[in-house]
Parts: structure tokens; C-alpha cells; sequence
């Protein structure tokens, strides 16, 4: 068996796996990186930067960083936390997150990580977008102005559907989640039952008819901040 | 589509083996045959290569050079960098669409013609400029453009690669204002290769090592280093990338190194080759470059004529090396490493998180050594002469002379060899320029320098840069500028991440409220907080750096925002009255809150 490293995550010392990333060692110690484009199940695409942390004093994301013996990491500091909170603030201007009646309130992770940081109102100007939402799916809808192009759709689809359904076009601030058809969603073969369209952490990618099957107030991030089953970890 | 249209496509992704890691030069292929890349066309490429259309749109997409919707059978793109802006690019832009009869952005209806504009062609030396079809055309005044746009309707721009010089206006000047010792003196044909090859790939690597060679590009990784992590990468094949896209705002002495010193170039990435055990050299050339292109094949052809390339070169048993050329496409964000190598496997080009680096984990997942263009002229240098010659030139942390691309307002704009070490001071007395408001060293994604600080040396201990020095006189707007840099970042953001996506937008944004004299101290305590978040947390370099127009001005020239903002503690982002503007016309009459918010 191979040895096992020990990274320090804000003076903790952490045993790591050769392999691992920071991330998953921190999460296997119950450690909370905040993360929004991170899926366990999914390689990682280090598109939002939430997970930056400070390796050795540089920042870098979390995410794709290998863990090595005697990594010296910052994690929940304020610097960190602030710049993760103007991430998501970002990300709230950039696109129309109209939470108090949106079908994934509650369940969001974007919205969720917005209550974790403390973000009041976004500080910065509202880019008012208006990218196309497409219905035209039996099942499944995309609203792109819910969208943070997490990429987790398209990675989904990829790799673990095996169909590679959504793909990215265009770049800089016109960049959107495009698919695999010349125009709309059902001429795709997307099912409601694919990882691509359960994995969306906002409500961008939303299976149709149950949306508001839980109600309000009982939603996983209605119980319990974002994070917390990680840090149950270190308890248990 | 046509099966004529199809079966051109389907020839052109047969020409490449069908190879998807050749879809750059696929789609640049087929937009060639058949004008823009269409749903349709961008449905036969992905057939023709068996991939998801998704994937080709996702590529396509991506370059600025691409064309998904009809463009004119010419395209004129007026480069719009900052310094062609100051020295008559706007006047230009007037004739043009004075003589062509549309805006630019547009495109005439008869489908002949498209005005477009394009950031920085690497002709910020001799402006205005602008390309036509793949053609250069410099020095530009609005009486030269009905002439032009009278031979582009006679149809004298259609092709573009090979023969530029017979083009109407074709013109690009070398301005080479100072010559030294590294990359414009003299090579023997091959010395260096013969240097190289009669010792060992280890020894050539400990020569360079000795010579204490820093990379070119800007950032200044030590060469030998780089090539030594490659070397003992354990992979099937090693890769030597050469980067030729230089796309920083104000550079271009790649420009002149590949018109003047070719062979010096390809003869440093043969040495290089040699030491990294690589047998494929890739050179990208930036799409800007295109005019070139043919003749730096003529120049390989003539290389493997002589043995300097190919198989048993200079007759070393075993030492096979062969360089292609990689046409890009339109993107900055593609001068950075491991953007290049996605864009050459026929990607858009998004940067990849590092670790793992591109010499353990690179072109097609093997050791690749991406080197600047100038680096490789030295490498090839120091074989011919020494390591211990190299590092008696410049300074203790950066020997050698340095290539620096001057623009801006001075007498001499042009390409200067010069030791590494020289003053600002120096520098500005050399290429003749007075009253002096600043220099932008190292393009926008530099430092702005103002006169405080003008005694600085030009070297990786102090003030490091890629080449690109930009002079800004008194009479200048310097605040205007910092608006042109960071909007060059919002056009060049890849998208990939959010911080730079969004961050440098509102950067923009939040910069044009202070312009407009509505911004506030409190703004501008804002934009310093989001230009740090966007630096601290992007995924590459190109967001690390897109904040700093404004925070090196912020910290070198506060007074051109002081000057500009109001004493008020806090000015709403919102202008109500214009706000509401659109429907009191629609309504015909006021709002009844006007004037009152």
C-alpha cells in the first residue's frame, strides 16, 4: 500500500491519499471547500473559482490541485471568503436569479452559498442578458439566464450518460451552454432520467412538473448551510 | 447544402486524416471553401470526423477569425488597439465606412464586403493598420482607403496566402532601430545545430543552464528548467511548441524575428528538439501572421533541402526533427501555454488548471516545452557562442539583450535589441520622446509606469515584460486608456471562469460610471476590491492580469481617477430620467417622478 501524505488545511493537519486532490482530502476530513462547479461525481472543470484556496500562500482552486506531503493550505479565511463571496455576487448580476419564486429555491446551491457568505444585495451593476430559455423538451427545460456555467451539464452528459448532449459556445461574457442540435432541446436525445439534467446546481436545467413537489421550507438548504454534511464528516 | 459544399468538406477532413485534433485547420479549410461555417457545414465537419456537432460549435465559436454567419467575400478588420486609436485610426475607420457605405460590424448587401475590427495586428509601430483578407496593409491615411476599397471590389485581395506583397497597399516595415549581438547578428546556417548535436541532449540543456536564459514571453521561467522537466517526462512522445501568438496589446518583435531571423528560429527549435528528445516541432503562428506563412514554408523547404531538417540531421545518425506550422484563429487568451496546446488539438482555446504543467502533461497529453519565439533565437545563440558570452550580456537575473517592441508617442517606434538593464529613462531618450505621461510596460496585462518611477530598469528583477513598451504623452486621456485595456480583456476573456468572465465586464462597466464623472470614492473602492478578487481568483493568466490597467494606475497615477470623481458619498448606479426615457416616448408624456430621483 502506498504511504499517505499530511497536508496542513488552516493549521489541521489532513492525511491525503496519493491522487487526491486538496479537495477530496479535505472532504474526507470533513473539511468544507466551498465549491459550486465541483461534483463529486464528475472530473473537475474549475470554472467557478469558489474553491480557491491559498497552497503555500498562492491562490489556486482546490478542485484539480493534487494533494503532496507538507502542503501548507488556507481555507476559511477572510480573504478567501470574501473573494468567494464576490464570485457569487458575480454570478448573481451576470444572470436573473429571481429566487423567491424560482423552482429550485431552496435546493439551489448558488443561492445557498449566497447565504453562507452573507451576501445582501450584489454590489455591482446588473448586466440585464437575455439569453434564450428553450422549452421545447417534453420533460426538461433550460433557462439560460439561470445559468453559471458550471459545466457540470455538459460534463454529465459526456461522461457519465454517454451522450454528450450540452457542449459550451461562444466566449468571454457571450458564452452559453449550447446542445447538440441545430435548434432546440427536444430534437435532442436528452431523458429527464440523465445525470445532465439532475446534476444543474441552479435552476437553469430544471426537470418539468415537479418543480414545487417539496415546498418551500423544507428544502435540503432550507435545513441546513451548504456544507454542512461535509462537516458532519468531522464529527462522526 | 450543396454536394458540392459537402463533398469539399468532406475532402478537406480527408486531407487531415480525419484526424478531430486537425479541426483548426479543418474549419479554417472549410470556411476558405466555402465562406462561413454554417449549422450545415458545422453538421458535415462533425460527420466527416465522427464527433457531436455540439463539439464543433463549441470550437468553431471560439475564434474571432471564424465566421458562423455570411460575412463579405473580403473582410477589412481596422485593428483598433489603443495606439492606433491615438495616432488616426478613427479617422480611417470614418473613411472606410464612408467609401464602403456601411458601418463597421456589417457587412454589404451583396454580400461583398465586411468592416470588422480587430485588436492589436502586432503593427502598433507603424498604425493605422488593418488587414484585408489575410493582407497587411500599415501606415494608413483616409486618403489611401478609396484607392483600397476600389481594388478590394476589383477583387485584388482574394487570396491571401503566398503571394502578399503584389497586393495593392501591402506594406509592413520591419523598424529595426537597434541591432545586437543575440538575435540580429549573423548565423551560420546549421552552426548551432552542429554545436548542438556533438555533444550530448544533457550537455546542450547544461549550456543553456549555465547561460541563465529566462523565457521571453514575460513571465520569465528558466529555460533549462523547463527543458529538463520535459526531457525526463516519461511519455510516448515529447513535444516542442513554439509560440508565435503574440496577441499583448503594443508587441511585436515575433513579427520581426520571423520575418528577418527565420532560420535563426527554426535553428533553435531544432537545437531544442535535440534536447527534449521531441521529433515534432509545432510552431503556432497567430492568424494575424497569416501573410507569412508561406514564406516561412519556403524557408523549412529550404531547410530540409539543406539537411537542417528532417531525417539524420547534419547527418547525426537518429536525429530526426521535422517543425509544422499551426495557422490560429483569433485569440489571445491563446498565447498562454496550455490555452495554445487545447487550441492546437483543435479546441477552443480554454486554459487548463495547472498542475499537471505542459512539459510533464502537455500536446496530446505528453511532455511539451511551449517556448517563446525569441527564447528559442537565444538557445540557438548560445549554442553557437557560449553560455559563459550570453550571460556577460544584461544583468545578474537576466542576461542576454531583450527584444522590445516601442510604440506610441515617439519619434522612433519601431524594434529595439538592447541589453537587459536599461532605464525607462534610457529607453525613452534612445527612442526620442518627451513629455512623457507614462509608459505601459508589458501591454495591458502589465504595469503602467509614470515618471516617479521612469529611473527603473527594464529586467526581471524590476520591471519584466514580453517586449511591449507603449508611450503615452501629456496630451493623452490616461484614464481612456485604462478603459481601452480592460475592455480589451472583456473581448478576450475566453469565458471559461466566472471571476474573469464577469469581473472583467463589470470592471468595465463600474470604470465607465466614474468616467462619465458619476463615479464616487466608494466606487472606486469597489472596482480596486473587484480588480483583486478577478487577479487573486482567475483560472489563468490572462484574468490574473486583466486588473491591472486599473490597479497599477490606481497605485501610479491616482490623480487621473481623483480628478474625475464626485464628492458625493454615493451616486446611484441608476439614472432614473434615462432610465424611463424609452417609454415617455411610447406613452407621450413625463414621468411623473422626473427630475425628482
Amino acid at each position: 500500500m502506498s504511504e499517505m501524505y499530511t497536508i496542513t488545511i488552516d493549521g489541521k493537519a489532513v492525511e491525503a491519499k496519493p491522487g487526491q486532490t486538496i479537495m477530496e482530502a479535505a472532504d474526507a476530513a470533513g473539511i468544507y471547500i466551498p465549491r459550486l462547479c465541483y461534483h463529486e461525481d464528475l472530473v473537475p472543470g474549475g470554472h467557478c473559482r469558489v474553491c480557491t484556496v491559498k497552497v503555500n500562500g498562492k491562490p489556486t482552486n482546490a478542485c484539480t490541485f493534487p494533494a503532496s506531503d507538507g502542503l501548507i493550505i488556507e481555507n476559511d479565511t477572510a480573504e478567501l471568503n470574501e473573494a468567494r463571496r464576490r464570485i457569487i455576487e458575480m454570478l448573481f448580476v451576470e444572470g436573473n436569479h429571481f429566487c423567491p419564486f424560482c423552482e429550485k429555491s431552496g435546493n439551489c446551491e448558488l443561492q445557498a452559498l449566497a447565504y453562507r457568505f452573507g451576501m445582501t444585495a450584489p454590489p455591482y451593476p446588473y448586466l440585464f442578458r437575455d439569453p434564450p430559455v428553450d422549452a421545447s423538451h417534453g420533460d426538461v427545460f433550460i433557462d439560460r439566464n439561470r445559468c453559471v456555467l458550471c459545466g457540470r451539464c455538459v460534463r454529465s452528459s459526456r461522461d457519465l450518460d454517454k451522450k454528450v448532449v450540452f457542449g459550451f459556445e461562444g466566449r468571454g461574457i457571450d458564452t452559453r451552454i449550447t446542445i447538440d442540435a441545430e435548434h432546440r432541446l427536444a430534437e435532442t436525445d436528452l431523458s429527464a432520467e440523465d445525470e445532465a439534467a439532475a446534476k444543474c446546481p441552479t435552476g437553469s436545467i430544471v426537470i418539468k412538473r415537479v418543480g414545487y413537489a417539496v415546498p418551500y421550507g423544507r428544502r435540503k438548504f432550507d435545513k441546513e448551510p451548504i456544507g454542512t454534511d461535509i462537516e458532519k464528516r468531522a464529527e462522526a | 447544402m450543396s454536394k458540392d459544399v459537402a463533398s469539399s468538406i468532406q475532402k478537406i477532413a480527408a486531407e487531415y486524416g480525419g484526424d478531430r485534433f486537425r479541426l483548426l485547420d479543418i474549419v479554417r479549410d472549410a470556411q476558405d471553401a466555402v465562406g462561413h461555417l454554417s449549422e450545415d457545414v458545422i453538421k458535415e465537419i462533425a460527420d466527416a470526423l465522427s464527433v457531436h456537432r455540439v463539439e464543433v460549435r463549441d470550437m468553431v465559436s471560439f475564434y474571432h477569425f471564424l465566421a458562423r454567419e455570411p460575412v463579405g467575400s473580403t473582410v477589412i478588420r481596422l485593428c483598433d488597439a489603443t495606439v492606433e486609436k491615438l495616432h488616426g485610426m478613427k479617422e480611417v475607420a470614418e473613411a472606410f465606412e464612408a467609401a464602403v457605405g456601411i458601418p463597421f460590424g456589417r457587412t454589404t448587401a451583396d454580400g461583398a464586403i465586411s468592416l470588422e475590427y480587430a485588436p492589436c495586428i502586432g503593427m502598433s509601430d507603424q498604425p493605422p493598420s488593418a488587414l484585408i483578407n489575410g493582407t497587411v496593409l500599415t501606415g494608413l491615411t483616409p486618403a489611401d482607403v478609396p484607392k483600397l476599397v476600389a481594388a478590394v471590389k476589383a477583387g485584388k485581395y482574394d487570396s491571401c496566402r503566398g503571394a502578399y506583397s503584389s497586393q495593392p497597399g501591402a506594406r509592413v516595415e520591419n523598424n529595426i532601430r537597434q541591432t545586437g549581438a543575440v538575435i540580429f547578428a549573423p548565423l551560420e546556417a546549421g552552426a548551432a545545430i552542429r554545436a548542438a548535436i556533438n555533444r550530448s541532449p544533457e550537455d546542450v540543456i547544461d549550456e543553456i543552464n549555465k547561460s541563465r536564459l529566462r523565457g521571453r514571453g514575460g513571465a520569465g521561467f528558466p529555460t533549462a528548467m523547463k527543458w529538463s522537466f520535459c526531457r525526463k517526462a516519461k511519455g510516448e512522445k515529447h513535444y516542442l511548441v513554439c509560440n508565435a501568438d503574440e496577441g499583448e496589446p503594443g508587441t511585436f518583435k515575433d513579427r520581426v524575428i520571423l520575418t528577418e531571423k527565420p532560420d535563426l528560429l527554426f535553428e533553435g527549435m531544432t537545437v531544442a528538439g535535440y534536447a527534449l528528445g521531441a521529433e515534432l516541432g509545432l510552431l503556432y503562428l497567430r492568424a494575424e501572421y497569416q501573410y507569412l506563412y508561406g514564406y516561412l514554408q519556403d524557408v523549412l523547404a529550404r531547410r530540409r533541402r539543406l539537411g537542417l531538417l528532417g531525417k539524420n540531421i547534419c547527418g547525426k545518425e537518429g536525429f530526426d526533427f521535422e517543425i509544422r506550422i499551426q495557422l490560429g484563429a483569433g485569440a489571445y487568451v491563446c498565447g498562454e501555454e496550455s490555452s495554445l496546446i487545447e487550441s492546437l488539438e483543435g479546441k477552443r482555446g480554454a486554459p487548463r488548471d495547472r498542475p499537471p504543467f505542459p512539459v510533464t502533461d502537455g500536446y496530446m497529453h505528453q511532455p511539451t516545452s511551449v517556448n517563446n519565439v525569441e527564447t528559442l533565437c537565444c538557445a540557438a545563440r548560445i549554442m553557437e557562442k557560449g553560455a559563459e558570452w550570453f550571460a556577460k550580456i544584461g544583468t545578474k537575473d537576466s542576461t542576454g539583450t531583450k527584444l522590445f517592441s516601442v510604440s506610441g508617442d515617439c519619434k522612433r517606434p519601431g524594434t529595439y535589441e538592447l541589453e537587459y538593464g536599461i532605464t525607462i529613462d534610457e529607453l525613452l531618450e534612445l527612442v526620442g520622446s518627451d513629455r512623457t505621461q507614462a509608459v505601459q510596460v508589458g501591454g495591458p496585462s502589465g504595469t503602467c509606469v509614470a515618471p516617479k518611477d521612469f529611473g527603473r530598469r527594464l529586467c526581471f528583477e524590476e520591471l519584466a515584460t514580453g517586449g511591449s513598451i507603449m508611450i503615452f504623452n501629456r496630451d493623452r486621456d490616461l484614464l481612456e486608456v485604462v478603459r481601452d485595456f480592460t475592455e480589451f480583456f472583456v473581448r478576450e476573456s475566453c469565458g471559461w471562469c466566472a471571476p474573469c468572465r464577469v469581473g472583467t465586464t463589470l470592471l468595465l462597466k463600474m470604470l465607465d460610471k466614474v468616467m462619465e464623472g458619476r463615479g464616487t470614492q466608494a466606487d472606486l473602492e469597489e472596482i480596486r476590491k473587484l480588480a483583486d478578487t478577478v487577479k487573486m481568483t482567475s483560472r489563468c493568466g490572462l484574468g490574473q492580469t486583466a486588473g491591472n490597467p486599473i490597479l497599477t494606475t490606481m497605485q501610479n497615477t491616482p490623480h487621473i481617477y481623483q480628478d474625475r470623481i464626485q464628492e458625493e458619498e454615493y451616486i446611484p448606479v441608476l439614472q432614473f430620467d434615462k432610465a424611463v426615457a424609452a417609454a415617455e416616448a411610447v406613452t407621450g408624456r413625463e414621468s411623473a417622478l422626473k427630475g425628482e430621483l
